[in-house]
């Protein structure tokens, strides 16, 4: 009786406040990059004002007049857009593929996807870099979105393949009983079906584009440069400036928190799917 | 028209054969039943002729055309499957017009169609429900509604009334062979329950570790059961198979003889034995015997109500006429 009793009052009082810790120690970044951002720049590295100093939107207005953030950031949407899309339509019919007609090959595709999330980048920078270049499409939207894409394919391939699975296979043979071709199979049945899976995926999949640096970084120099790239363009020979830098920053990340803060149940969900299976 | 041939058909997964070759006719408008126990192939061999898996070899034949490798939906069969498998994001209008839509059918033929299928299955009341509300016996009839607004050749089912309580099962059981009376269309029925076999069928098809043991009428195989095999999966309760000195007797391996062909008494008989259990059904009264010499238990069925209990003494003579006799490869000896 007293371990329950114990367990009760750990699960009333404890858990909550262990959750709220945690989720304050997590959230203390965001919290310091957002503070930070309304500083000046001087006022960010002095101690007398860590805590106390007169807010100022200087560094969003600087932002916005002087380093053209509406360009970075629709760059940012279009490529995060385009590659999501273009990831889906290629990943939903290959995790249909070995979803429902599973080859003994199958195990081993599905391991070397992932095993190409193992390459260290840095392996294949310069390759990509001298061939995007010699081909004409550095610094190119279309190069961004198909590397983009490419990264996040095995991902996407994975999570759409584990939400694929929970159908049963019967569904997808009365369909083929019932006198649909494969196209119509993927449209009629199996998209409405895993339409929740399908929207965590694809959220999933626009917030790893939207916050990939290290290739949008190195392919682009200002016509494709995303916001990763305005970020790491705060850097100047003379230092870091902390307001400025901090109130990029917090342009950049803010509206992948807000679409993450609106679609969380979903996100979630999502993300533990698989494990709870 | 529905009349399937498999020709020389095999199936193997990877090095296990689980189809040996295998020859069959089922004419058209027939209702044949694929029976046997699990593992036995049946629906393997169903969904071969459904074409949602491939044969290893040899053709699967409908109305004389070669369908091997004709995808299902090009097949003109129409398949209920024994978890439903309805569309569970669609209505149950949307699940039944799904195939005519698909066939790109007119708005109003579908509804008519909708219409007449609802009406025969008593589904107009739940058209604009979805599956998950309904009771498993309306599921299983929107899936036959879904297979019926097809006219296909023939009409697949695998194991269709398993998931269905045994009270309901009855009711199916009879409505599906009513809709075959009237629709006169070829049914291929797959199960592993030989009541269901016996009641539905006109022509079963026994199948054991992918070998066809018999085919025939459901009095054909009560009656003359061509080896041990069939003789103990067809009826119910089983038919008692004697072996040793009393087999010697009556010149074969194993004699067999159904319980309902043996008389039993307290006062006299061939045969003497103590009682394990006895069933009281009101209507029958099936005894379990111990100590009849090559067979322990000895079912035998008494018709109505015979009073014996646990340890009586009882006295049991089968009826010569209606013995079966196998030799020792378990074939039945004329």
């Amino acid at each position: 009786m007293a371990i329950v009793a114990n367990q009760t009052r750990f699960g009333t009082y404890g858990r909550p406040v262990l959750a709220w810790v945690v989720a304050l120690i997590f959230f203390f970044p965001i919290f310091w990059l957002v503070f930070t951002s309304f500083k000046t720049d001087a006022d960010a590295v002095k101690p007398e004002h860590l805590l106390f100093f007169t807010p100022t939107l200087d560094n969003y207005l600087n932002m916005t007049e002087n380093y053209d953030y509406w360009r970075f950031a629709t760059n940012s949407v279009i490529t995060s857009v385009f590659a999501t899309v273009f990831a889906l339509a290629v990943g939903i019919p290959c995790a249909y593929a070995m979803a429902f007609n599973p080859s003994r090959a199958t195990k081993d595709v599905l391991m070397w996807m992932l095993s190409t999330k193992m390459l260290p980048a840095a392996a294949v920078l310069y390759p990509m870099t001298f061939i995007t270049k010699s081909i004409g499409l550095f610094d190119t939207h279309f190069m961004v979105i198909v590397v983009l894409m490419l990264i996040n394919l095995p991902i996407v391939i994975w999570m759409l393949f584990t939400y694929f699975k929970e159908i049963p296979k019967e569904i997808i043979e009365a369909g083929q009983m019932d006198g649909v071709n494969t196209w119509g199979e993927i449209k009629e049945i199996l998209i409405p079906l895993a339409w929740g899976g399908i929207a965590s995926t694809a959220l999933l999949c626009f917030i790893f584009c939207w916050n990939e640096a290290y290739w949008t970084v190195r392919l682009t120099t200002t016509e494709a440069a995303t916001l990763s790239k305005l970020i790491e363009g705060n850097r100047a020979p003379e230092g870091l400036f902390f307001g400025r830098l901090s109130a990029v920053s917090a342009a950049a990340v803010g509206p992948i928190v807000v679409l993450g803060w609106f679609c969380q149940k979903q996100l979630v969900q999502g993300l533990t799917f698989g494990a709870v299976k | 028209m529905g009349q399937i041939v498999l020709d020389k058909v095999t199936k193997s997964f990877g090095e296990t054969q689980v189809i040996p070759p295998l020859d069959l006719k089922i004419e058209d408008g027939e209702f044949a039943v694929f029976v046997g126990p699990s593992g036995c192939g049946k629906s393997t061999l169903l969904r071969l002729i459904a074409g949602l898996e491939d044969t290893t070899s040899g053709k699967v034949l409908i109305d004389d055309e070669d369908v091997t490798q004709v995808s299902p939906s090009k097949r003109g069969l129409s398949m209920v499957f024994q978890t439903y498998a309805l569309y569970p994001h669609m209505t149950v209008r949307k699940n039944i017009a799904f195939p005519m839509r698909m066939a790109g059918m007119s708005e109003q033929e579908q509804e008519a169609k909708i219409k007449a299928a609802a009406e025969s299955l008593n589904l107009t009341d739940y058209l604009d429900r979805k599956p998950g509300q309904l009771s498993g016996g309306q599921r299983q009839r929107v899936a036959i509604g879904r297979a019926i607004v097809r006219d296909p050749s023939a009409f697949l089912f695998d194991e269709p009334l398993s998931n269905l309580d045994a009270a309901l099962r009855v009711g199916m059981r009879l409505e599906i062979t009513e809709m075959h009376k009237r629709m006169q269309t070829t049914m291929i029925y797959v199960t592993h329950d030989q009541v269901e076999a016996m009641t539905m069928a006109d022509k079963i098809v026994v199948l054991q570790a992918g070998v066809i043991e018999q085919v025939g009428s459901p009095l054909d195989l009560y009656h003359r059961p061509q080896n041990k095999f069939v003789a103990g999966f067809i009826g119910s309760p089983k038919m008692n198979l004697i072996e040793g000195v009393e087999a010697e007797k009556q010149g074969a391996h194993t004699i067999g003889i159904r319980p309902e062909h043996v008389e039993i008494s307290t006062t006299e008989g061939l045969w003497q034995g103590t009682v394990g259990v006895a069933e009281h059904l009101g209507s029958d009264t099936f005894v379990h015997i111990h100590g009849v010499p090559g067979c322990d238990p000895m079912t035998v069925r008494a018709a109505g109500e015979f009073s014996v209990s646990h340890g009586d003494t009882v006295y049991l003579t089968p009826n010569l006429a209606l013995l079966h006799k196998f030799d020792d490869k378990g074939l039945r000896i004329e």
